[in-house]
Formats: structure tokens, sequence, C-alpha cells
């Protein structure tokens, strides 16, 4: 990787952006909705710029629906959308995994449920990790924590989707994507954008055979064996998880918290330190695949665990299944609704860091 | 004569699979499978298309027509085709859509697709009710018409009258070429496959959006013979859905 010196003063929405467009994104399906409006408005001129194509649907079921017929053509394209929205895409995300067609979506998750607000949340933790629409699947789910994480993920987002044949969540919120701050841009080496791409529909004027693209499997046994290579296909990306571990060592209490949060509570964890309290953060970076085994290492160290979320408590639960067999976690919740500081995370740490 | 001096004069087109369909008899979705595949082979289509299926009986398409496709969810069949077709612009793209999917869930996205002008095609197949689903009420459903959900036959104050979509399309700024063809006679499937052949050549050549919808026959939902069918498209369909050309921006030498 060439790192270029420069350092630019941007949004989280756009380094995502810009790092979509460092990825060789050629199209985008964009639709309005507070607070990610930020990447379609870039988009809507960056892209057409660097040679790609932008649209501004009708709607989000019809944006990530395009992203659907563009990643089936084994293009790098990409969507993004605020929760309301999200839930709309969901149809097409579906068949994206049942048709295991590549593709990146941005999710700036706001307050919820409904309508809710337009600050920020974590709400959609469960929708971003179990498969928000019909059947069973799974999807690679990223959650950054700065503008720059935000940006380097971006990149990987779409070199996940293509080697694994899978739409990749980006999982944001609106402290990451409306916040200003420096990132580094950098570009990859080199992208092929044809390599890996014997899957798709392009045209078979080589005459090859045709190829399908479909989620359809209506023959005895067929969807079932379908269904079979994908949870294979998910089970293997275990090994792929990641997190953060800071001051984790010879931490008594390990506070465990993701994106925007993980960030706040990493400052709470500072502060303690300076204090002489044993307090670490662990934050995943895959919320898909969760980050298990190294959660459970932890756990075996002997070490208390406080999830806290910009939730009422739904990564909780991944954290208790990891270490289930070893320990258990308390759960601090901030309500979507209110601004969490790094103040308001330190009596829930105090608490469980003295077993209260 | 000799053998040696017949000539063929009828083949299935190369285009087109050589498998038996899973159609019922009587059904139309075979002969618009057929004119597509005549046209794929006339205008050398096959390796540069790539085809968005939808949903209902007509998802099988692929099956039958040799060229690369995608299966889109119900009703979004012009938003996927929007996404292949943007992505690959040099390539020819067409879905091929019943009543139920076109246009009723897919209402939005058949609309915006045409307003914007996609330089896709559309094949819209109307036979006035959901086939595969067993026969319940369509957008495109005639008045009276018992379905298994309007046991007693439509209701315009209840269900409301029966949507004319080439019309609507052909209203839109973004719409090239728009036409109604039917599939019940030998001299309409002619009048169809011109259809088809304007609305692809006006794809090809850049112009815009496409939009063919064929009048066809259902025998088993309607619980008809194949002929009856056929007599209640001329009687009864083509009359409310008139035959002919709506919009054609080459006649009219028009840009969009």
């Amino acid at each position: 990787m060439t790192k270029k010196p420069e350092r630019i003063f941007v949004k989280g929405n756009e380094a995502i952006s810009r790092g979509a467009l460092a990825a060789k994104c050629k199209c985008f399906f964009g639709y309005p909705i507070t607070p990610q409006n930020d990447i379609p408005e870039f988009m809507s001129s960056e892209i057409i710029k660097a040679g790609g194509d932008f649209v501004q649907a009708e709607s989000e079921v019809a944006a990530a629906n395009m992203l659907l017929g563009a990643g089936a053509a084994g293009i790098r394209a990409m969507t993004s959308s605020s929760s309301p929205g999200m839930s709309l895409k969901q149809e097409a995300i579906s068949y994206m995994a049942g048709s295991e067609v590549p593709a990146v979506i941005v999710n700036i998750n706001r307050g919820g449920p409904g309508l809710g607000d337009i600050g920020p949340a974590q709400g959609d933790y469960y929708q971003s990790t179990r498969g928000g629409g019909h059947g069973d699947y799974r999807h690679f789910t990223l959650a950054p924590g700065n503008a720059q994480e935000a940006y380097d993920l971006t990149i990987r987002a779409f070199d996940i989707a293509f080697e694994h044949r899978t739409p990749v969540l980006i999982l944001g919120d609106a402290i990451m994507g409306q916040m200003k701050e420096p990132i580094v841009p950098w570009e990859p080496e080199s992208i092929d954008e044809e390599n890996g791409r014997e899957w798709c529909i392009d045209g078979h004027e080589s005459k090859r055979e045709k190829r399908l693209i479909k989620s359809l499997f209506l023959a005895e046994g067929a969807l079932a064996g379908q269904n079979q290579h994908l949870q294979a296909k998910y089970d293997a990306w275990q090994d792929l998880a990641e997190a953060e571990e800071f001051e984790c060592e010879d931490a008594d209490l390990v506070i465990c918290a993701y994106g925007s949060i993980g960030r706040i509570a990493k400052s709470a964890v500072r502060k303690f330190r300076k204090e002489g309290k044993k307090v670490g953060l662990f934050r995943p970076i895959t919320l898909f695949p969760f980050p298990n085994k190294a959660l459970k290492d932890l756990a075996k160290q002997g070490k208390r665990f406080l999830t806290i979320e910009h939730n009422l408590g739904q990564m909780v639960d991944d954290v208790r299944l990891a270490i289930r067999t070893v320990a258990d976690s308390d759960f601090y919740p901030i309500y979507p609704g209110n601004l969490p500081t790094p103040d308001e995370l330190e009596e829930p740490i105090l608490k469980s860091l003295e077993g209260k | 004569m000799s053998e040696m001096n017949e000539k063929l004069v009828f083949d299935k087109p190369e285009s087109v699979i050589d498998r038996a369909t899973h159609y019922c008899p009587g059904c139309h979705h075979g002969i618009a499978h057929r004119l597509i595949g005549e046209l794929m082979d006339e205008m050398d289509l096959p390796g540069k298309t790539l085809m968005t299926t939808s949903i209902g009986c007509s998802v099988f398409l692929y099956n039958y027509l040799n060229v690369d496709a995608v299966e889109a969810p119900h009703g979004r069949a012009p938003a996927v085709a929007t996404g292949v077709k943007r992505a690959r612009p040099d390539h020819f793209v067409f879905t091929y859509q019943g009543d139920g999917d076109l246009a009723s869930i897919g209402m939005a996205e058949i609309m915006h697709a045409a307003n914007r002008g996609e330089k896709i095609s559309v094949v819209f197949i109307n036979n006035t009710i959901y086939g595969m689903t067993g026969g319940q009420m369509a957008p495109t459903t005639m008045i009276n018409q018992v379905t298994t959900t309007t046991p007693a036959g439509r209701c315009q104050t209840h269900e409301g009258a029966p949507i004319r979509m080439t019309e609507i399309i052909a209203s839109l700024g973004g719409t090239a070429f728009a036409a109604r063809g039917s599939l019940d006679s030998v001299k309409n499937i002619r009048a169809a496959k011109k259809h088809l052949k304007k609305a692809f050549e006006l794809q090809l050549n850049g112009t815009g959006f496409g939009f063919v919808e064929l009048l066809s026959g259902c025998p088993t939902n309607w619980k008809m013979t194949p002929l009856q069918a056929n007599e209640r498209i001329q009687n009864e369909l083509i009359p409310y859905f008139p035959l002919g050309v709506y919009k054609d921006v080459s006649e009219e030498g028009g840009v969009c």
C-alpha cells in the first residue's frame, strides 16, 4: 500500500465515500435519509468524475435492488442508508445473501424504533448481525469507530464482498458519520476488477455456458444444499473476526463496546487508568463474525465484563454467548435519544469494577 | 417429392433451449418466449444479453432462454435491471414481468425506471390474474372477473378498476416506446413481435426505455379451454386494453 502523505479533514460519512472511491466502487445507488445524506450527496458528483454511475433511486427498496443488479453483473457497487431505510433494504439483502451477490451497504444507525430520531444509536445491532431480512443468512458486518477506520474498512469491505460473494454491511452511527476529523487517505496498490468474477453475469460471447444468479431452489433437497453451503461459508468467517483490545492485559474489568461507544468508552478507560484502576476495552470491529475466541480467551483469565451499548441490550447477547462457559457480563444501556459522554460511563464502570 | 427437396420452414430459435416448459396447456408464455428467442437470433443478442427475471410463472424464463440472467425479488425487476444496465451499459438488458409483479407490488419500480428513461426493455405479460399463486385478483383483473380473492367478481367500488399500464407508461417522459400487443392470434402475434423488435432496437441504439404489454391467456386460472381463453382476449380484453403503439419517439422524432 502506498500511503499518501496528505491529511484531509472530513466527516465520517465522507470518509466512507472516499474509501469507496479508493476501492474503485463504480456504481452508487442512494436515497436520502438523515444522518447519511453526505454519502449520496458526495457520490452524486465524485463517482461520476471517477467514471462511475450514480442513481438517486425512488426508494430504499429500489436502491438496494439496483445494488443487487450491479453486484450480479460483477461490478463494485454500494448503497447507504439509515435505520428506517435499512429496514426497506432488507428484502434485497436477503436475496443478495441467497444468491451470493457481493455488495457494500452502509447503515448510519439512528435512533429507533420507527421513525425514532436522527441522533446516534446502536439499536440496529440485531438487524445488522442476525440477517435483517427473511431466511437463514448472515453477512459480514464491520463497525468502524472513527473516520480513518471508516475509510479503511470501506476499502476492505469491497475486498471481503467479492472474495466471499456476500453483502458486507458497514455499521456506523450519527456520531461517526457527522463528526469531522482528519484522515490520511490511501489507495490499494491495484484492484483487478474482473478477477474472480467467473460467476457473474456479463454476457457469454465467449461461448461459455449461460450463468444464473438466483436464490430460488425448488427441487427436493436443493435449498437444503444451498443453506448448508451458506452456513459453512459463515462458519469459516469466524477466523476473520477482529477486535481492538485496549489495556486488557492486566485489566480486572473489560468493557465491551463497539463503534462510537467503543471510542467514548476508551476515553473513560484512559481516565480510570490514570487513577490506577485496572479497566480495559474490548472493541469488536467485525460484529459478524463476532470475535468469540478473543473474548473467551480474556474470560479464561478471570476478568469481569461490562457491555455498554447505545441500545437496550443487543450485543450483550453475543458477549454472553462468547464467554458463557466461563463468565458473565454486566450490562449498561445508553438509551437511544441521549448523547453519551465518557463521564456518564464512569459510574456504571466503577460499579462493575467493584462487583456491585 | 424427395427428402432432398424438402425445405425446413419452422424451427426452434437457437436462443431457446430445447426442453419442455412447465407452463399449462394453452398458456401464452411459451409464445412470448419464442418471440423473444426469435428476435435474439435475428438481432444477434444472446452473447450480450443480461436478462432480469421476476416472480410468478415466468420466473423460470431463465430455464428456457440461453442467456445470462439474474432473478429479482417481487416487482423489483426494473430496479435490478437498472443496476445491471448501469453496471454494464454496453449490454442488452430486459425484464420479463407479469401483471401482479409489474402493476401491483412493482408499480413504483416500473414507473420510475420508465421515467428515468433507463435504457432497458420491459416485456409485460398481462393475463389479468395471478397465475402461479393460484388465481388471485391482479391489478388488471377485469370488472366482474371471478378470481379466488374476488369470488363474486371484481367490483369497481370495492377493488378499483383494471389498470391500463401501457397508457400510463406512455405518459412518462423517459419512455421511448410503449405498445400493447396480444398473443391470441397469428395476426396479433406478428404485430407483437414488431413491437418487441422496436423496443429492443430503441435500447440498442441508446434511445431509451421500451415497454411492450402482451395480452395473454391463463386458461387454467380462467377455468377455460385454450380456445375459450383466446376468445376472451378478443371479446373482453382487447376492447378494454386496446392494441397498438402508444408512444414511439423514433416516429415522433423526439429525444428522451
